[in-house]
């Protein structure tokens, strides 16, 4: 993002060079910024600082994890840990997906569906995806399926709400231009109805790919074989600090980078509502 | 030309209302927005219904595209009852329902691909439209990247690419600017020399409705009732000269006189022809 400088006076091409030396500026000024953290960091588990309510003693530095990151990328757990988490995280977000959307359009369309389905999703909505990890672990057979549940009750929700809003917020003078030009229910679906609620269903799937990775890592450390959240728990239980803070970064960037990759998908399925930043 | 030569060459778009009158609202807020309205228009001509805002113009445009009930009397196009709406009977909003995830060319193929028609084909028939309105080079633009004129010639071709029988328009040009709205005025004169077709234009604006009507029906204030129908007399194609001549301030200001003595100094909310309001679900 570049901001043009607050000054009134300078002519277009002044202006013009402070914003990029500004932008230079701004960059220096934030890697020197993270550098700083990890400095301060470093120092603080080097030297076991102790601030009485909080302590460093156990804390490891960012040299302690950077070297469990390689040990960690050469053992053959990496693949397995990464790749069910994955697994997991897809096959609950693309239920969600699926059950969200159909659900979404029919409450949003139809007000019979609205009458059958709302109060029962109203009841259930304000329960946190967690807490519904004990029953899910009674009510599947596998824990794999339990954690899949949870993924997918964490999701589910976010991608719902949005596609209701969507479809209810869609121009009625669009369809009724849509009816007039021969359109028919069917054809007013797909051709008025989900295009015009896709900004808001877009919006909805990133809300929800973060609801369902903060599902799965709580569900992992409560119940898991594998996985990232597995990971990071079974580190604190075998006194590996430093894959704490390993599996605590992994979690971090896999959840960005599906948020990433999801709103690249959403700007390429809603060309003409492009937001301004995802369009460089 | 006459009435009956009109008739004569235009198969369709004959108009025949009776006793129409159309109730809004529900329960202690309903209220009759038109008020027992009897006229017949003839295939191809082109006809403003004139009134102050919240008469009901708009209300019994909704009507003819079938998008609004009528309460009481009959509403026939060639015959036929006003059932719901049709491609035969066009309409167009004062601010363009264009698809915003739509190209302008896919936006007027949206008529020829719900009847079916195969896309080279469907495309062909938009890029025909679209030179037809003078945007042959914006087929590719989304609407937002149109001018409001512009978004409302590619709403005009939308609607004509179906060939209807009827193109009803709610204050089209109402939200232009005033040099905008007179090129805009000319172009669909000259589009509907091309296609020929029926027209009814709703207006508030007298100057608009003298220089594009054949005849004009002024509405009353709400309830709308008849005032009175108007012949306007220009020949075609009329020139923007015309709104100079005396001819046109005579009738301009019996217009306006009509229309001052049906206000009673409170302007009404603007209706809509989709009713007072509108709701996505059904």
């Amino acid at each position: 993002m570049v901001r043009a400088p607050l000054c009134s006076q300078a002519t277009e091409a002044d202006s013009l060079a402070q914003s990029f030396e500004s932008a230079y500026g701004r960059w220096i000024v934030r890697a020197i910024s993270v550098a700083v953290c990890l400095l301060a960091w470093q120092a603080a588990s080097r030297f076991r600082v102790d601030l009485g309510i909080i302590t460093f003693a156990n804390v490891p530095g960012p040299t302690d994890v950077l070297f469990a990151a390689i040990a960690f990328a050469k053992s053959p757990k990496v693949f397995a840990h990464i790749a069910t988490s994955l697994t997991r995280v897809f096959a609950g977000y693309a239920i969600a997906v699926v059950v969200g959307i159909g659900l979404g359009l029919a409450i949003g369309k139809s007000r019979r569906a609205a009458d059958l389905l709302s109060p029962p999703l109203e009841l259930l909505r304000p329960i946190p995806a967690v807490a519904w990890i004990p029953l899910a672990v009674l009510m599947f057979p596998s824990s794999e399926l339990s954690m899949i549940f949870i993924t997918f009750i964490g999701a589910v929700f976010p991608i719902l709400l949005n596609t209701v809003h969507g479809v209810e917020n869609v121009d009625p003078r669009l369809i009724a231009s849509a009816r007039s030009l021969g359109g028919t229910r069917q054809a007013i679906l797909w051709e008025v109805i989900l295009p015009g609620a896709a900004p808001s269903i877009v919006t909805g799937l990133a809300v929800g790919m973060g609801t369902s990775w903060f599902c799965l890592i709580t569900a992992e450390m409560i119940s898991g074989q594998f996985g990232i959240g597995y990971f990071t728990w079974e580190s604190y239980t075998l006194q590996n600090y430093a894959d704490i803070v390993l599996g605590m970064v992994l979690i971090g960037m896999l959840g960005m980078g599906s948020s990433y990759l999801l709103r690249r998908i959403g700007a390429a399925l809603t060309p003409w509502h492009t937001p301004e930043e995802l369009r460089r | 030309m006459s009435r009956r030569e009109l008739s004569a060459r235009h198969k369709g778009g004959r108009i025949d209302a009776e006793h129409v009158s159309i109730r809004l609202g529900s329960g202690a807020d309903a209220f009759e927005a038109v008020q027992d309205v009897s006229f017949t228009i003839e295939p191809g001509e082109f006809v403003c219904i004139l009134g102050p805002s919240g008469c009901g113009k708009s209300t019994l445009l909704g009507a003819l595209a079938g998008h609004i009930k009528i309460a009481k009397g009959s509403l026939h196009v060639d015959s036929e009852n006003v059932g719901g709406p049709h491609p035969d009977r066009g309409i167009v909003f004062q601010h363009h329902t264009l698809f915003p995830w739509k190209s302008a060319r896919d936006n007027v193929a949206f008529g020829p691909k719900m009847r079916g028609i195969r896309k080279a084909e469907r495309r062909r028939l938009a890029s025909e439209m679209l030179e037809l309105v003078g945007l042959s080079d914006f087929a590719h633009r989304y609407p937002k990247q149109l001018s409001g004129g512009m978004q409302q010639r590619v709403e005009i071709a939308r609607v004509l690419v179906n060939r209807p029988r009827l193109l009803l328009m709610d204050e089209p040009f109402g939200a232009l600017d005033a040099l905008t709205r007179l090129m805009m005025q000319e172009l669909l004169l000259a589009i509907w020399q091309r296609v020929p077709t029926t027209i009814v234009f709703v207006t508030h604006d007298i100057d608009e409705a003298l220089f594009l009507a054949d005849r004009i029906i002024v509405m009353s204030s709400r309830p709308g009732r008849i005032l009175e129908v108007i012949e306007v007399p220009f020949a075609r194609p009329r020139p923007t000269e015309i709104m100079a001549s005396q001819e046109f301030g005579k009738l301009k200001a019996h217009c306006l006189s009509l229309l001052r003595s049906t206000l009673d100094g409170n302007a009404l909310q603007r209706l809509s022809p989709l009713g007072i309001t509108a709701d996505a679900r059904n």
